[in-house]
Protein backbone atom coordinates (compact mmCIF):
# COMPACT_ATOMS: atom_id res chain seq x y z
CA UNK A 1 0.00 0.00 0.00
CA UNK A 2 1.35 3.35 -1.05
CA UNK A 3 0.79 5.19 2.21
CA UNK A 4 2.65 2.61 4.30
CA UNK A 5 5.52 2.39 1.81
CA UNK A 6 5.83 6.14 1.65
CA UNK A 7 5.63 6.43 5.42
CA UNK A 8 8.45 3.97 6.07
CA UNK A 9 10.52 5.44 3.22
CA UNK A 10 10.19 8.96 4.65
CA UNK A 11 10.99 7.60 8.10
CA UNK A 12 14.21 6.10 6.74
CA UNK A 13 15.06 9.37 5.02
CA UNK A 14 14.64 11.54 8.13
CA UNK A 15 15.46 9.20 11.06
CA UNK A 16 14.81 11.96 13.61
CA UNK A 17 11.15 12.11 12.67
CA UNK A 18 10.54 8.41 12.13
CA UNK A 19 7.01 7.39 12.99
CA UNK A 20 5.83 10.90 13.75
CA UNK A 21 2.39 12.23 12.95
CA UNK A 22 3.68 14.89 10.55
CA UNK A 23 5.25 12.26 8.31
CA UNK A 24 2.00 10.30 8.33
CA UNK A 25 0.07 13.38 7.24
CA UNK A 26 2.63 14.01 4.48
CA UNK A 27 2.51 10.43 3.27
CA UNK A 28 -1.29 10.64 3.15
CA UNK A 29 -1.31 14.00 1.37
CA UNK A 30 1.22 13.10 -1.35
CA UNK A 31 -0.86 10.25 -2.89
CA UNK A 32 -3.96 12.42 -2.58
CA UNK A 33 -2.25 15.18 -4.57
CA UNK A 34 -1.22 12.62 -7.17
CA UNK A 35 -4.81 11.37 -7.38
CA UNK A 36 -6.06 14.91 -7.76
CA UNK A 37 -3.72 15.32 -10.71
CA UNK A 38 -5.04 12.05 -12.14
CA UNK A 39 -8.60 13.39 -11.84
CA UNK A 40 -7.72 16.74 -13.41
CA UNK A 41 -5.70 15.25 -16.27
CA UNK A 42 -8.42 12.66 -16.80
CA UNK A 43 -11.01 15.41 -17.16
CA UNK A 44 -8.87 17.42 -19.58
CA UNK A 45 -8.11 14.41 -21.77
CA UNK A 46 -11.67 13.11 -21.63
CA UNK A 47 -13.26 16.43 -22.59
CA UNK A 48 -10.99 16.57 -25.63
CA UNK A 49 -11.68 12.92 -26.44
CA UNK A 50 -15.40 13.46 -26.07
CA UNK A 51 -15.33 16.35 -28.52
CA UNK A 52 -13.31 14.38 -31.02
CA UNK A 53 -15.34 11.17 -30.62
CA UNK A 54 -18.56 13.15 -31.01
CA UNK A 55 -17.19 14.90 -34.07
CA UNK A 56 -16.01 11.73 -35.81
CA UNK A 57 -19.28 9.95 -35.09
CA UNK A 58 -21.15 12.84 -36.70
CA UNK A 59 -18.75 13.02 -39.64
CA UNK A 60 -17.20 16.28 -38.52
CA UNK A 61 -13.58 17.03 -37.62
CA UNK A 62 -14.12 18.58 -34.19
CA UNK A 63 -11.80 21.20 -32.70
CA UNK A 64 -8.91 21.82 -35.10
CA UNK A 65 -7.42 25.06 -33.82
CA UNK A 66 -7.39 26.91 -37.09
CA UNK A 67 -8.70 30.21 -35.80
CA UNK A 68 -7.12 33.57 -36.30
CA UNK A 69 -5.22 34.93 -33.30
CA UNK A 70 -5.42 32.52 -30.35
CA UNK A 71 -4.44 29.11 -31.62
CA UNK A 72 -5.76 25.92 -30.00
CA UNK A 73 -2.79 23.80 -31.08
CA UNK A 74 -2.45 21.11 -33.69
CA UNK A 75 -5.69 19.10 -34.09
CA UNK A 76 -7.12 21.37 -31.41
CA UNK A 77 -5.07 19.62 -28.74
CA UNK A 78 -5.05 22.73 -26.58
CA UNK A 79 -8.82 23.17 -26.85
CA UNK A 80 -9.52 21.84 -23.33
CA UNK A 81 -6.74 23.95 -21.86
CA UNK A 82 -8.35 26.99 -23.45
CA UNK A 83 -11.73 25.86 -22.10
CA UNK A 84 -10.30 25.45 -18.61
CA UNK A 85 -8.75 28.93 -18.73
CA UNK A 86 -12.06 30.34 -19.89
CA UNK A 87 -13.91 28.66 -17.02
CA UNK A 88 -11.35 29.90 -14.49
CA UNK A 89 -11.67 33.49 -15.59
CA UNK A 90 -15.45 33.53 -15.95
CA UNK A 91 -17.55 35.64 -13.62
CA UNK A 92 -18.77 33.73 -10.59
CA UNK A 93 -22.53 34.24 -10.36
CA UNK A 94 -24.59 33.25 -7.32
CA UNK A 95 -28.34 33.90 -7.72
CA UNK A 96 -29.70 36.40 -5.22
CA UNK A 97 -32.53 34.17 -4.01
CA UNK A 98 -30.36 31.07 -3.76
CA UNK A 99 -29.35 29.51 -0.47
CA UNK A 100 -25.82 30.88 -0.54
CA UNK A 101 -24.11 28.44 1.82
CA UNK A 102 -25.53 25.27 0.28
CA UNK A 103 -25.11 26.66 -3.23
CA UNK A 104 -21.38 27.02 -2.61
CA UNK A 105 -21.14 23.71 -0.74
CA UNK A 106 -22.91 21.50 -3.31
CA UNK A 107 -20.17 21.26 -6.01
CA UNK A 108 -17.63 20.34 -3.35
CA UNK A 109 -19.85 17.61 -1.90
CA UNK A 110 -20.21 16.08 -5.36
CA UNK A 111 -16.50 16.36 -6.01
CA UNK A 112 -15.57 14.80 -2.66
CA UNK A 113 -17.93 11.92 -3.38
CA UNK A 114 -16.18 11.29 -6.68
CA UNK A 115 -12.67 11.89 -5.38
CA UNK A 116 -12.56 9.74 -2.24
CA UNK A 117 -13.55 6.63 -4.19
CA UNK A 118 -10.41 6.78 -6.34
CA UNK A 119 -8.30 6.00 -3.25
CA UNK A 120 -9.34 2.35 -3.50
CA UNK A 121 -8.82 1.99 -7.26
CA UNK A 122 -5.87 -0.29 -8.08
CA UNK A 123 -3.86 0.96 -11.07
CA UNK A 124 -1.22 -1.72 -10.73
CA UNK A 125 0.11 -4.47 -8.49
CA UNK A 126 1.53 -1.93 -6.05
CA UNK A 127 -0.02 1.25 -7.44
CA UNK A 128 -2.95 1.64 -5.08
CA UNK A 129 -3.28 4.22 -2.34
CA UNK A 130 -5.16 2.00 0.08
CA UNK A 131 -6.15 -1.62 -0.50
CA UNK A 132 -9.02 -1.77 1.98
CA UNK A 133 -10.47 -5.05 3.21
CA UNK A 134 -13.79 -3.74 1.99
CA UNK A 135 -12.42 -1.97 -1.11
CA UNK A 136 -15.23 -2.53 -3.60
CA UNK A 137 -17.85 -1.98 -0.93
CA UNK A 138 -16.10 1.23 0.12
CA UNK A 139 -16.34 2.50 -3.46
CA UNK A 140 -20.07 1.71 -3.55
CA UNK A 141 -20.67 3.37 -0.18
CA UNK A 142 -18.69 6.52 -0.92
CA UNK A 143 -20.28 6.74 -4.35
CA UNK A 144 -23.63 7.33 -2.69
CA UNK A 145 -22.22 10.60 -1.38
CA UNK A 146 -22.46 12.37 -4.71
CA UNK A 147 -26.23 12.14 -4.95
CA UNK A 148 -26.56 14.36 -1.87
CA UNK A 149 -24.53 17.02 -3.62
CA UNK A 150 -26.71 16.83 -6.72
CA UNK A 151 -29.89 17.21 -4.68
CA UNK A 152 -28.38 20.12 -2.79
CA UNK A 153 -27.29 21.82 -5.99
CA UNK A 154 -30.75 21.44 -7.43
CA UNK A 155 -32.50 22.66 -4.32
CA UNK A 156 -30.26 25.53 -3.27
CA UNK A 157 -30.37 27.17 -6.71
CA UNK A 158 -34.01 28.08 -6.03
CA UNK A 159 -34.86 27.41 -9.65
CA UNK A 160 -37.57 25.05 -10.86
CA UNK A 161 -35.43 23.46 -13.57
CA UNK A 162 -32.66 22.83 -11.09
CA UNK A 163 -35.09 21.36 -8.60
CA UNK A 164 -36.62 18.98 -11.13
CA UNK A 165 -33.15 18.01 -12.29
CA UNK A 166 -32.04 17.33 -8.73
CA UNK A 167 -35.10 15.23 -7.93
CA UNK A 168 -34.89 13.22 -11.14
CA UNK A 169 -31.24 12.63 -10.45
CA UNK A 170 -31.88 11.45 -6.90
CA UNK A 171 -34.57 9.01 -8.03
CA UNK A 172 -32.35 7.74 -10.82
CA UNK A 173 -29.15 7.27 -8.82
CA UNK A 174 -30.89 5.63 -5.87
CA UNK A 175 -32.70 3.23 -8.24
CA UNK A 176 -29.73 2.27 -10.37
CA UNK A 177 -27.50 1.74 -7.36
CA UNK A 178 -29.48 -1.45 -6.69
CA UNK A 179 -28.81 -3.38 -9.95
CA UNK A 180 -25.21 -2.11 -9.93
CA UNK A 181 -24.73 -3.33 -6.36
CA UNK A 182 -26.41 -6.66 -7.03
CA UNK A 183 -24.13 -7.21 -10.03
CA UNK A 184 -21.11 -6.56 -7.82
CA UNK A 185 -22.40 -9.21 -5.41
CA UNK A 186 -21.89 -11.70 -8.26
CA UNK A 187 -18.18 -10.80 -8.28
CA UNK A 188 -17.94 -11.14 -4.53
CA UNK A 189 -19.67 -14.54 -4.63
CA UNK A 190 -16.98 -15.83 -7.00
CA UNK A 191 -13.91 -14.26 -5.43
CA UNK A 192 -14.93 -14.47 -1.79
CA UNK A 193 -13.28 -11.14 -1.00
CA UNK A 194 -14.18 -7.46 -1.02
CA UNK A 195 -10.61 -6.25 -1.50
CA UNK A 196 -9.92 -4.83 -4.95
CA UNK A 197 -6.50 -6.51 -5.18
CA UNK A 198 -8.03 -9.79 -4.00
CA UNK A 199 -10.60 -9.63 -6.79
CA UNK A 200 -7.86 -8.99 -9.35
CA UNK A 201 -5.72 -11.81 -7.95
CA UNK A 202 -8.62 -14.20 -8.54
CA UNK A 203 -8.57 -13.32 -12.24
CA UNK A 204 -4.85 -13.99 -12.84
CA UNK A 205 -3.83 -16.10 -15.82
CA UNK A 206 -5.22 -14.63 -19.01
CA UNK A 207 -8.51 -13.64 -20.54
CA UNK A 208 -10.24 -16.98 -19.87
CA UNK A 209 -10.03 -16.38 -16.12
CA UNK A 210 -11.66 -12.97 -16.22
CA UNK A 211 -14.90 -12.92 -14.29
CA UNK A 212 -16.88 -11.69 -17.30
CA UNK A 213 -16.13 -15.04 -19.00
CA UNK A 214 -16.46 -17.15 -15.85
CA UNK A 215 -20.01 -18.26 -16.69
CA UNK A 216 -23.04 -16.99 -18.67
CA UNK A 217 -24.51 -15.20 -15.67
CA UNK A 218 -21.43 -13.10 -15.01
CA UNK A 219 -21.43 -12.15 -18.69
CA UNK A 220 -24.93 -10.72 -18.26
CA UNK A 221 -23.99 -9.19 -14.91
CA UNK A 222 -21.23 -7.17 -16.56
CA UNK A 223 -23.69 -5.55 -18.95
CA UNK A 224 -26.24 -4.92 -16.22
CA UNK A 225 -23.54 -3.31 -14.12
CA UNK A 226 -22.16 -1.23 -16.95
CA UNK A 227 -25.53 0.11 -18.13
CA UNK A 228 -26.54 0.84 -14.53
CA UNK A 229 -23.41 2.85 -13.84
CA UNK A 230 -23.84 4.79 -17.07
CA UNK A 231 -27.22 5.75 -15.64
CA UNK A 232 -25.66 6.50 -12.25
CA UNK A 233 -23.15 8.90 -13.75
CA UNK A 234 -26.01 10.76 -15.49
CA UNK A 235 -24.60 10.11 -18.94
CA UNK A 236 -26.68 10.10 -22.12
CA UNK A 237 -28.96 8.19 -22.81
CA UNK A 238 -29.79 8.42 -19.10
CA UNK A 239 -29.12 12.14 -18.71
CA UNK A 240 -32.68 13.18 -17.87
CA UNK A 241 -31.45 15.09 -14.77
CA UNK A 242 -29.81 17.61 -17.07
CA UNK A 243 -31.91 17.13 -20.19
CA UNK A 244 -31.13 20.31 -22.12
CA UNK A 245 -34.33 20.30 -24.14
CA UNK A 246 -36.53 20.07 -21.04
CA UNK A 247 -34.59 21.47 -18.09
CA UNK A 248 -32.05 23.88 -19.64
CA UNK A 249 -29.17 22.38 -17.68
CA UNK A 250 -30.90 20.47 -14.91
CA UNK A 251 -29.37 20.64 -11.46
CA UNK A 252 -26.48 22.86 -12.59
CA UNK A 253 -28.54 25.43 -14.50
CA UNK A 254 -27.57 28.27 -12.16
CA UNK A 255 -23.89 27.42 -11.88
CA UNK A 256 -21.23 29.14 -13.93
CA UNK A 257 -17.49 29.33 -14.27
CA UNK A 258 -15.34 27.46 -11.77
CA UNK A 259 -18.27 26.08 -9.75
CA UNK A 260 -19.83 24.61 -12.87
CA UNK A 261 -16.51 23.06 -13.86
CA UNK A 262 -16.49 21.17 -10.56
CA UNK A 263 -19.63 19.32 -11.71
CA UNK A 264 -17.83 18.46 -14.91
CA UNK A 265 -14.71 17.35 -13.10
CA UNK A 266 -16.77 15.07 -10.86
CA UNK A 267 -18.68 13.61 -13.77
CA UNK A 268 -15.46 12.55 -15.46
CA UNK A 269 -14.00 11.37 -12.16
CA UNK A 270 -17.13 9.27 -11.63
CA UNK A 271 -16.79 7.80 -15.12
CA UNK A 272 -13.19 6.92 -14.28
CA UNK A 273 -14.17 5.22 -11.04
CA UNK A 274 -17.07 3.17 -12.38
CA UNK A 275 -14.99 2.09 -15.37
CA UNK A 276 -12.18 1.13 -13.01
CA UNK A 277 -14.58 -0.94 -10.92
CA UNK A 278 -15.91 -2.63 -14.06
CA UNK A 279 -12.34 -3.27 -15.24
CA UNK A 280 -11.33 -4.62 -11.83
CA UNK A 281 -14.41 -6.69 -11.21
CA UNK A 282 -15.05 -8.17 -14.62
CA UNK A 283 -12.09 -7.53 -16.94
CA UNK A 284 -9.15 -8.75 -14.91
CA UNK A 285 -7.91 -5.40 -13.58
CA UNK A 286 -4.22 -4.87 -14.29
CA UNK A 287 -3.70 -8.39 -15.64
CA UNK A 288 -2.69 -8.84 -19.25
CA UNK A 289 -5.23 -10.61 -21.51
CA UNK A 290 -2.63 -13.23 -22.42
CA UNK A 291 -1.19 -15.09 -19.46
CA UNK A 292 2.51 -14.49 -18.95
CA UNK A 293 2.95 -11.86 -21.64
CA UNK A 294 3.35 -8.17 -20.79
CA UNK A 295 2.32 -8.96 -17.23
CA UNK A 296 4.99 -7.04 -15.31
CA UNK A 297 4.28 -4.16 -12.95
CA UNK A 298 4.65 -1.37 -15.52
CA UNK A 299 2.50 -3.18 -18.04
CA UNK A 300 -0.09 -3.62 -15.30
CA UNK A 301 -0.67 0.12 -15.23
CA UNK A 302 -0.88 0.11 -19.03
CA UNK A 303 -3.52 -2.65 -19.07
CA UNK A 304 -5.59 -1.07 -16.31
CA UNK A 305 -5.56 2.35 -17.97
CA UNK A 306 -6.38 0.88 -21.39
CA UNK A 307 -9.32 -1.03 -19.99
CA UNK A 308 -10.61 2.09 -18.25
CA UNK A 309 -10.15 4.21 -21.38
CA UNK A 310 -11.88 1.59 -23.50
CA UNK A 311 -14.91 1.53 -21.19
CA UNK A 312 -15.06 5.33 -21.12
CA UNK A 313 -14.92 5.31 -24.91
CA UNK A 314 -17.94 2.98 -24.94
CA UNK A 315 -19.78 5.44 -22.71
CA UNK A 316 -19.06 8.18 -25.25
CA UNK A 317 -20.19 5.85 -28.03
CA UNK A 318 -23.49 5.35 -26.14
CA UNK A 319 -23.92 9.07 -25.96
CA UNK A 320 -23.92 9.59 -29.70
CA UNK A 321 -25.84 6.43 -30.54
CA UNK A 322 -28.93 6.34 -28.35
CA UNK A 323 -31.63 8.98 -27.87
CA UNK A 324 -32.47 10.09 -24.34
CA UNK A 325 -34.96 7.96 -22.40
CA UNK A 326 -38.16 9.29 -20.86
CA UNK A 327 -38.45 9.24 -17.07
CA UNK A 328 -40.96 6.38 -17.05
CA UNK A 329 -38.89 4.32 -19.49
CA UNK A 330 -35.86 4.87 -17.31
CA UNK A 331 -37.61 3.61 -14.19
CA UNK A 332 -39.21 0.72 -16.05
CA UNK A 333 -35.85 -0.53 -17.28
CA UNK A 334 -34.38 -0.32 -13.81
CA UNK A 335 -37.14 -1.91 -11.78
CA UNK A 336 -38.75 -4.27 -14.28
CA UNK A 337 -35.73 -5.47 -16.26
CA UNK A 338 -32.44 -4.92 -14.47
CA UNK A 339 -33.58 -5.76 -10.95
CA UNK A 340 -35.09 -9.18 -11.81
CA UNK A 341 -32.21 -9.97 -14.16
CA UNK A 342 -29.59 -9.19 -11.52
CA UNK A 343 -31.46 -11.26 -8.93
CA UNK A 344 -31.57 -14.19 -11.38
CA UNK A 345 -27.84 -13.63 -11.96
CA UNK A 346 -27.06 -14.05 -8.28
CA UNK A 347 -29.14 -17.22 -8.14
CA UNK A 348 -27.61 -18.49 -11.39
CA UNK A 349 -24.03 -17.90 -10.31
CA UNK A 350 -24.75 -19.78 -7.09
CA UNK A 351 -26.19 -22.76 -8.96
CA UNK A 352 -23.41 -22.67 -11.56
CA UNK A 353 -20.70 -22.63 -8.89
CA UNK A 354 -22.41 -25.51 -7.13
CA UNK A 355 -22.51 -27.76 -10.21
CA UNK A 356 -19.59 -26.71 -12.39
CA UNK A 357 -16.91 -25.50 -10.04
CA UNK B 1 -2.29 10.76 15.64
CA UNK B 2 -4.91 8.07 16.22
CA UNK B 3 -6.04 9.86 19.36
CA UNK B 4 -6.32 13.15 17.48
CA UNK B 5 -8.45 11.60 14.72
CA UNK B 6 -10.57 9.84 17.34
CA UNK B 7 -11.40 13.11 19.09
CA UNK B 8 -11.92 14.78 15.74
CA UNK B 9 -14.51 12.16 14.78
CA UNK B 10 -16.19 12.40 18.18
CA UNK B 11 -16.30 16.20 18.00
CA UNK B 12 -17.69 16.09 14.48
CA UNK B 13 -20.42 13.66 15.50
CA UNK B 14 -21.50 15.52 18.63
CA UNK B 15 -21.34 19.03 17.17
CA UNK B 16 -23.20 18.12 13.99
CA UNK B 17 -25.79 16.24 16.05
CA UNK B 18 -26.32 19.47 18.02
CA UNK B 19 -26.82 21.34 14.75
CA UNK B 20 -29.39 18.74 13.66
CA UNK B 21 -31.48 19.49 16.73
CA UNK B 22 -30.90 23.23 17.06
CA UNK B 23 -30.96 24.48 13.48
CA UNK B 24 -34.22 26.12 12.55
CA UNK B 25 -33.90 25.28 8.88
CA UNK B 26 -34.89 21.79 7.94
CA UNK B 27 -32.40 21.40 5.11
CA UNK B 28 -29.49 22.46 7.32
CA UNK B 29 -30.57 19.85 9.85
CA UNK B 30 -30.49 17.26 7.09
CA UNK B 31 -27.02 18.39 6.02
CA UNK B 32 -25.75 18.25 9.60
CA UNK B 33 -27.24 14.77 9.85
CA UNK B 34 -24.96 13.83 6.97
CA UNK B 35 -21.93 14.75 9.08
CA UNK B 36 -23.37 12.96 12.12
CA UNK B 37 -23.87 9.74 10.19
CA UNK B 38 -20.39 10.14 8.75
CA UNK B 39 -19.00 10.53 12.25
CA UNK B 40 -20.80 7.39 13.42
CA UNK B 41 -19.23 5.54 10.49
CA UNK B 42 -15.88 6.87 11.73
CA UNK B 43 -16.57 5.46 15.20
CA UNK B 44 -17.29 2.07 13.62
CA UNK B 45 -13.88 2.26 11.93
CA UNK B 46 -12.26 2.82 15.33
CA UNK B 47 -14.09 -0.27 16.61
CA UNK B 48 -12.58 -2.37 13.77
CA UNK B 49 -16.04 -2.75 12.26
CA UNK B 50 -15.05 -1.63 8.77
CA UNK B 51 -17.94 -3.43 7.10
CA UNK B 52 -20.42 -1.79 9.46
CA UNK B 53 -18.92 1.60 8.59
CA UNK B 54 -19.50 0.91 4.92
CA UNK B 55 -23.06 -0.22 5.56
CA UNK B 56 -23.63 2.90 7.63
CA UNK B 57 -22.58 5.10 4.71
CA UNK B 58 -24.44 3.13 2.06
CA UNK B 59 -27.71 2.69 3.93
CA UNK B 60 -27.94 5.85 5.99
CA UNK B 61 -26.33 8.44 3.72
CA UNK B 62 -27.08 6.86 0.35
CA UNK B 63 -30.57 5.74 1.27
CA UNK B 64 -32.23 7.23 4.30
CA UNK B 65 -30.74 10.71 4.16
CA UNK B 66 -31.56 10.97 0.46
CA UNK B 67 -35.12 10.00 1.33
CA UNK B 68 -35.26 12.63 4.06
CA UNK B 69 -34.02 15.36 1.72
CA UNK B 70 -36.42 14.06 -0.90
CA UNK B 71 -39.23 14.35 1.61
CA UNK B 72 -38.27 17.93 2.43
CA UNK B 73 -38.24 18.83 -1.24
CA UNK B 74 -41.60 17.18 -1.86
CA UNK B 75 -43.46 19.27 0.68
CA UNK B 76 -45.88 21.81 -0.68
CA UNK B 77 -43.57 24.72 0.08
CA UNK B 78 -41.23 23.27 -2.46
CA UNK B 79 -40.35 26.52 -4.21
CA UNK B 80 -39.32 28.32 -1.05
CA UNK B 81 -35.74 27.96 0.07
CA UNK B 82 -36.58 28.89 3.64
CA UNK B 83 -38.24 25.87 5.16
CA UNK B 84 -38.12 26.21 8.91
CA UNK B 85 -38.54 23.73 11.70
CA UNK B 86 -39.73 24.65 15.13
CA UNK B 87 -38.97 22.83 18.34
CA UNK B 88 -42.19 22.57 20.31
CA UNK B 89 -42.04 21.16 23.84
CA UNK B 90 -38.41 22.13 24.29
CA UNK B 91 -38.63 21.86 28.08
CA UNK B 92 -40.10 18.36 28.19
CA UNK B 93 -37.81 17.10 25.46
CA UNK B 94 -34.75 18.56 27.15
CA UNK B 95 -35.69 17.02 30.50
CA UNK B 96 -36.17 13.59 28.96
CA UNK B 97 -32.88 13.91 27.09
CA UNK B 98 -30.99 14.81 30.27
CA UNK B 99 -32.67 11.97 32.15
CA UNK B 100 -31.68 9.56 29.39
CA UNK B 101 -28.12 10.84 29.50
CA UNK B 102 -27.90 10.28 33.27
CA UNK B 103 -29.39 6.80 32.84
CA UNK B 104 -26.94 5.83 30.11
CA UNK B 105 -23.95 7.22 32.05
CA UNK B 106 -25.08 5.18 35.07
CA UNK B 107 -25.31 2.04 32.95
CA UNK B 108 -21.88 2.70 31.46
CA UNK B 109 -20.24 3.30 34.83
CA UNK B 110 -21.88 0.29 36.54
CA UNK B 111 -21.35 -2.31 33.81
CA UNK B 112 -18.31 -4.55 34.30
CA UNK B 113 -16.73 -4.10 30.85
CA UNK B 114 -15.21 -7.09 29.19
CA UNK B 115 -11.68 -6.26 28.08
CA UNK B 116 -11.11 -7.70 24.61
CA UNK B 117 -7.74 -9.09 23.58
CA UNK B 118 -5.77 -6.38 21.85
CA UNK B 119 -5.40 -8.38 18.64
CA UNK B 120 -6.63 -6.35 15.71
CA UNK B 121 -8.89 -8.42 13.48
CA UNK B 122 -7.70 -8.35 9.88
CA UNK B 123 -11.01 -9.17 8.31
CA UNK B 124 -14.51 -8.87 9.68
CA UNK B 125 -16.69 -9.40 6.63
CA UNK B 126 -16.24 -13.16 6.44
CA UNK B 127 -17.03 -13.50 10.16
CA UNK B 128 -20.16 -11.40 9.85
CA UNK B 129 -21.31 -13.44 6.85
CA UNK B 130 -20.72 -16.77 8.55
CA UNK B 131 -22.54 -15.71 11.70
CA UNK B 132 -25.46 -14.32 9.71
CA UNK B 133 -25.99 -17.59 7.89
CA UNK B 134 -25.41 -19.92 10.83
CA UNK B 135 -26.04 -18.65 14.34
CA UNK B 136 -28.29 -15.72 13.46
CA UNK B 137 -30.06 -17.23 10.46
CA UNK B 138 -33.54 -16.99 12.00
CA UNK B 139 -33.39 -13.27 12.91
CA UNK B 140 -31.80 -12.61 9.51
CA UNK B 141 -34.70 -14.30 7.72
CA UNK B 142 -37.24 -12.61 9.99
CA UNK B 143 -35.81 -9.21 9.05
CA UNK B 144 -36.04 -10.08 5.36
CA UNK B 145 -39.73 -10.94 5.85
CA UNK B 146 -40.26 -7.63 7.63
CA UNK B 147 -38.59 -5.75 4.78
CA UNK B 148 -40.69 -7.63 2.24
CA UNK B 149 -43.81 -6.62 4.14
CA UNK B 150 -42.68 -2.99 4.19
CA UNK B 151 -41.94 -3.12 0.48
CA UNK B 152 -45.38 -4.51 -0.41
CA UNK B 153 -47.00 -2.00 1.92
CA UNK B 154 -45.19 0.90 0.28
CA UNK B 155 -46.13 -0.31 -3.18
CA UNK B 156 -49.77 -0.66 -2.09
CA UNK B 157 -49.86 2.82 -0.55
CA UNK B 158 -48.31 4.54 -3.54
CA UNK B 159 -50.61 2.79 -6.00
CA UNK B 160 -53.36 4.81 -7.61
CA UNK B 161 -56.88 3.83 -6.61
CA UNK B 162 -58.72 2.09 -9.41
Amino acid sequence: MTVDTLFSWLGGLIPAMEGSGILLVISILVPCLALFLVVAVNAIVMVYAERKVAAFMQDRVGPMGQGVGLHAGKWGLLQTVADALKLLTKEDIIPEKADRFLFILAPFVIFIGAFVTIIAVPFGETTIVADFNIGIFYILAMGSFGVIGIILAGWSSNNKWSLYGGMRSAAQIVSYEIPAGLSIIVIIMLTGTLSMQGIIEYQAGGMGNWIIFANPFTFIAFFVYFISVVAETNRTPFDIPEAESELVGGFHTEYSGMRWSFFFLSEYANMLVVSAVAATGFLGGWHSPISGYFDSNGWGIFWMVSKIVFLIFIMMWFRWTFPRLRVDQLMNICWKVFLPVSLINIFGVGIWTLFFG
Amino acid sequence: MTEFSFWFVIGLTVLSAAVVVLSNQLIYSAMALLLTLFGVAGIYVFLWADFMAGVQLLVYIGGILVLIIFGIMLTNRISSVRLSQTNVQQGVGGAIAIWLMILISLVISKTPWYQADAIEPTETVAGVGTLLLTKYLLPFEAISLLLLGALIGAALLSRKEN
